[in-house]
């Protein structure tokens, strides 16, 4: 082969190179604006949040138009409904997500479970927020903490049921044959092997589907509502963070809008924490 | 558990009289529809290694797993015609499973060491079967260690995770866990073929000292590794089995000519 080149072949090489300069330019800049989109929303964030954020956010209650207070009672009810949410749905989608990954795995039922799942994980939050308005709100006749909570774990379930899919698929065959042939039955298999060897990851999946809910706001509009005060049970409205947020930035007060900042910011910087232990898990996992 | 005298295992591999710890009877198996084994019978006599030779996808290991069910595991895969574990049949559908899976170990292609301790890799399995406490269940896992030859380099780190094992000794440490339940019968799906040469050395000369206390079947691509460890030797080509005899004979006076055609390397 010879190394010199035609004049055709030069030009081609020529437009060649102008091309890729071009795309990776158009790539770069679609880069560049995305980032720094985020970067300008984060800054506003950082700025505003920081600058209103005080003891007191987390001492006092919301307080009425006009005077002074903290977040209290909304981050407290944030915590109390993510929690249960969470209680409730994510061991209904470690356990449809075990189906589908270790008994079903060849039926039909997990291909229907898994696209009902892949649709549920997609709906806008705000119909599953309507859903639950109408087969809770509505029977009891008021909003409640119960209710929000429901909303929220229909919001955690499919999360976990497709990372604990996705992760039990991860786990060898010739792992869980290698404990079958020690005589296991399947469910010590799963329980002993294929939990154990998809730990990090499940795990992963957990918070991941934690930090997802914790910044719904349309779902508990409807249905956990807002309260100015402590919540004394779980059978009466409940103040959460994204909520507050919503009301307060809406207000045309200053107080208001300055805890709605500081709202914002602690969500962000609670979901941020979540997202980097989720990451280190993970890389934990790849690195084993 | 059978307790034929390990005298009688020194006798000349020839003495072909002894008892059949499993007898394989015109087994045929199909994936799905395509057929993989085709009226294969074959026995394993107790106290011997067999071993299983031929090219790829000539269905020694789809035989393997035949005899501790593991294709149960998935669907569309199913066996005709007998296997006989001391007479009974266990592809009869009532088999409980597990319990067969106690009586017949399985070690495999790719070392696989539970996500646990080394020292958990062992006494997990034996929990199932016998409850031992603290001081009966340390010298069981150090007998099984023992007996797998890797004691030596492990008794110092049982804590440690069975992961963070070299190849070899992962595939020693899973064949100390299967030794652990005391099994009657060992099957080895190509055990050496993921290790290096001074391990499999090791490996190999393990599955020699099993022998006295186990039924050896071991599935193998390498021939001099059958000859090595067998004393019975089974060629198997495109779902049949071409030739069975005593591994010495089989390999320096096959009866076929396809037997003899892949053990010169004509083929496979």
């Amino acid at each position: 082969m010879t190394i010199a080149q035609s004049a055709p072949s030069r030009r081609l090489q020529a437009t060649r190179k102008m091309r890729s300069a071009i795309a990776m330019g158009l790539c770069f800049f679609s880069a560049a604006l995305g980032l720094f989109a985020l970067a300008l929303i984060l800054g506003a964030l950082l700025w505003n949040g920081f600058s209103g954020l005080s003891i007191d956010v987390f001492t006092k209650m919301t307080p009425p138009p006009g005077s002074s207070g903290g977040l209290l009672n909304a981050i407290v009810g944030s915590l109390i409904m993510t929690f249960f949410g969470v209680l409730i749905g994510a061991p209904l989608g470690m356990l449809a997500g075990t189906y589908m990954a270790e008994y079903g795995k060849f039926s039909k039922l997990s291909t229907v479970v898994r696209f009902i799942n892949d649709v549920l994980l997609s709906a806008p939050s705000i119909v599953i927020g309507l859903f639950v308005y109408e087969i809770t709100v509505v029977q009891m006749g008021h909003f409640s903490a119960i209710a929000g909570s429901i909303a929220l774990a229909l919001l955690v379930i499919p999360v976990v049921v497709r990372t604990t899919e996705d992760m039990l698929n991860l786990v060898s065959g010739p792992l869980r044959e290698a404990a079958s042939a020690l005589g296991l039955p399947r469910s010590l298999v799963i329980k002993h092997v294929a939990y154990r060897a998809a730990k990090a990851g499940l795990i992963t999946g957990l918070l991941l589907a934690v930090a997802r809910v914790s910044g719904e706001t349309a779902p508990l509009l409807f249905t956990a509502l807002n309260n100015q005060f402590w919540a004394k049970t779980l059978n009466e409205p409940m103040a959460s963070l994204p909520v507050v947020i919503f009301q307060f930035a809406m207000s045309p007060y200053k107080e208001w809008q300055q805890l709605a900042w500081v709202g914002a910011l602690i969500i962000t910087l609670a979901v941020l924490a979540l997202s980097i232990t989720a990451r280190i898990l993970g890389a934990q996992r790849t690195s084993k | 558990m059978t307790l034929t005298s390990s005298a009688a295992s020194t006798l000349p591999a020839a003495e072909a009289g002894r008892p059949e710890k499993i007898s394989v009877r015109n087994l045929d198996f199909y994936y799905g529809d395509s057929k993989a084994l085709k009226s294969v019978s074959v026995p394993l006599y107790a106290n011997q290694a067999t071993a299983f030779i031929g090219p790829s996808g000539c269905g020694k290991s789809t035989l393997l797993r035949v005899l501790n069910r593991m294709y149960s595991l998935y669907p569309r895969q199913r066996a005709e015609g007998e296997v006989l574990l001391d007479g009974e049949n266990i592809l009869d559908p009532g088999q409980d499973l597990n319990a067969l899976r106690a009586r017949v170990g399985m070690v495999f292609q790719k070392p696989t060491p539970f996500p646990m301790s080394i020292y958990e890799n062992i006494a997990f399995g034996v929990r199932l079967y016998e409850k031992l406490g603290k001081a009966d269940m340390d010298e069981r896992v150090e007998k099984a260690l023992r007996g797998a030859a890797i004691w030596d380099e492990v008794k110092d780190k049982l804590q440690a995770s069975g992961l963070s094992l070299s190849g070899g000794q992962q595939q020693r440490l899973c064949i100390a866990r299967t030794v652990a339940i005391q099994p009657e019968v060992i099957l080895f799906d190509e055990p050496c073929s993921a290790l290096d040469p001074i391990s499999t050395a090791k490996v190999e000369e393990l599955i020699d000292e099993l022998r006295h206390d186990y039924t050896i079947a071991i599935v193998t691509h390498n021939m001099q590794q059958a000859v090595r460890v067998s004393q019975f030797t089974a060629f198997m080509y495109l779902g049949e089995l071409v030739e069975y005899g005593v591994t010495d004979q089989v390999f320096t006076a096959p009866v076929e000519k396809r037997t003899q055609d892949y053990i010169t390397g004509r083929f496979g």
